[in-house]
């Protein structure tokens, strides 16, 4: 049975997992929207004193940030007692597509090449990262919704505006994978 | 205590974040370059199931586990907003290889680097504040 959780999960049991998270979060009473703790977060800090949009009671988002805490923790988790060690289980075509960019073959979920402190604490590494970053979390604001808001709640209730989003992610993802990435590595 | 619930639901998101691998970088390349169908049979499970259920909850008109009716409300109608702001989005989630949720599951997988992005989440998100009476929506 531990062997079965530590090999890597199922494509249909973790999307079932994550519809089924989304529909707890409906029964007690919430939606389902990661990314509105980054605006949570901005409030908490006092922005709220500048920037109107940061001026809300953001204490009646506190739900979401022990949602965040108890992810911190999965993942924590997820290394400690439920992993194999094995790599991440990728294609071939990927690894082969990668190591043309300079990127390795997968040792672990992610490539030293982005996050070992090595790349952390150079000037390229930590730009790539904070840039990432910024686009991620300014991109989510604009757009009113991440990956969790948009493609899962948001497609779930048939939303067009979701929609429109999320073929917004797959503009900048194609964008980003296919003209950018050969010019940054 | 009314927490707890949700802490236990984050640690199931975590769990599974990290198990089914979306939560790597690598993953989210393999999906952009459609070279395999791991991240859309996630993403097409969670969405099959989330319509027939948000269809069911409509349907009958559920009450969450408080008795209060489960509501969903439209989001504004605009193009540019959603298209502009998913496209930059989609520009930082393949260049980080994470959205938000899936950065701090790396945190604490022990992937340090990601506290770099998620700290950079949070001052984007800041700048969308700032700027945000100055642009289309």
């Amino acid at each position: 049975m531990l062997e079965l959780i530590k090999q890597t999960w199922s494509w249909w049991f973790s999307g079932a997992a994550i519809a089924s998270i989304m529909f707890f979060m409906l029964f007690f009473g919430q939606s389902f929207g990661f990314s509105a703790n980054l605006r949570t977060i901005c409030s908490a800090a006092g922005c709220g004193k500048s920037v109107k949009f940061f001026d809300f009671n953001w204490k009646s988002q506190i739900w979401n940030l022990v949602f965040l805490v108890g992810a911190i923790i999965g993942g924590f988790i997820a290394n400690q007692f439920l992993s194999n060690g094995e790599p991440v289980n990728i294609s071939a075509e990927t690894i082969q597509d990668l190591s043309k960019m300079g990127i390795s073959a997968p040792t672990s979920a992610q490539p030293d090449e982005l996050f070992s402190l090595n790349a952390i604490f150079s000037l390229k590494g930590f730009l790539i990262l904070a840039l990432g970053g910024l686009m991620v979390g300014f991109g989510a604001r604009y757009g009113g919704g991440c990956t969790s808001g948009h493609a899962i709640s948001g497609l779930s209730d048939l939303q067009l505006p979701s929609l429109i989003a999320v073929v917004g992610f797959f503009i900048g993802g194609l964008l980003m994978t296919f003209v950018l990435f050969p010019l940054i590595f | 205590m009314k927490f707890l619930k949700f802490l236990i639901l984050g640690i199931i998101f975590g769990i599974v974040m990290a198990k089914s691998e979306a939560f790597s970088w690598y993953r989210i390349q393999e999906m952009f370059r459609f070279q395999a169908f791991h991240m859309y049979g996630i993403i097409g499970t969670a969405v099959i199931l989330g319509v027939l259920g948000v269809f069911l909850i409509k349907k009958f008109n559920l009450k969450d586990f408080y008795g209060n009716p489960i509501t969903f409300y439209p989001k504004e109608k605009s193009i540019v907003r959603y298209l502009v702001g998913g496209t930059i989005f989609g520009l930082g989630w393949a260049l980080s290889g994470a959205c938000p949720g899936p950065m701090v599951v790396n945190i604490g997988y022990g992937y340090l680097g990601m506290i770099v992005v998620f700290f950079f989440a949070i001052v984007g998100t800041y700048l969308y504040g700032y700027f945000k009476d100055r642009l289309p929506h």
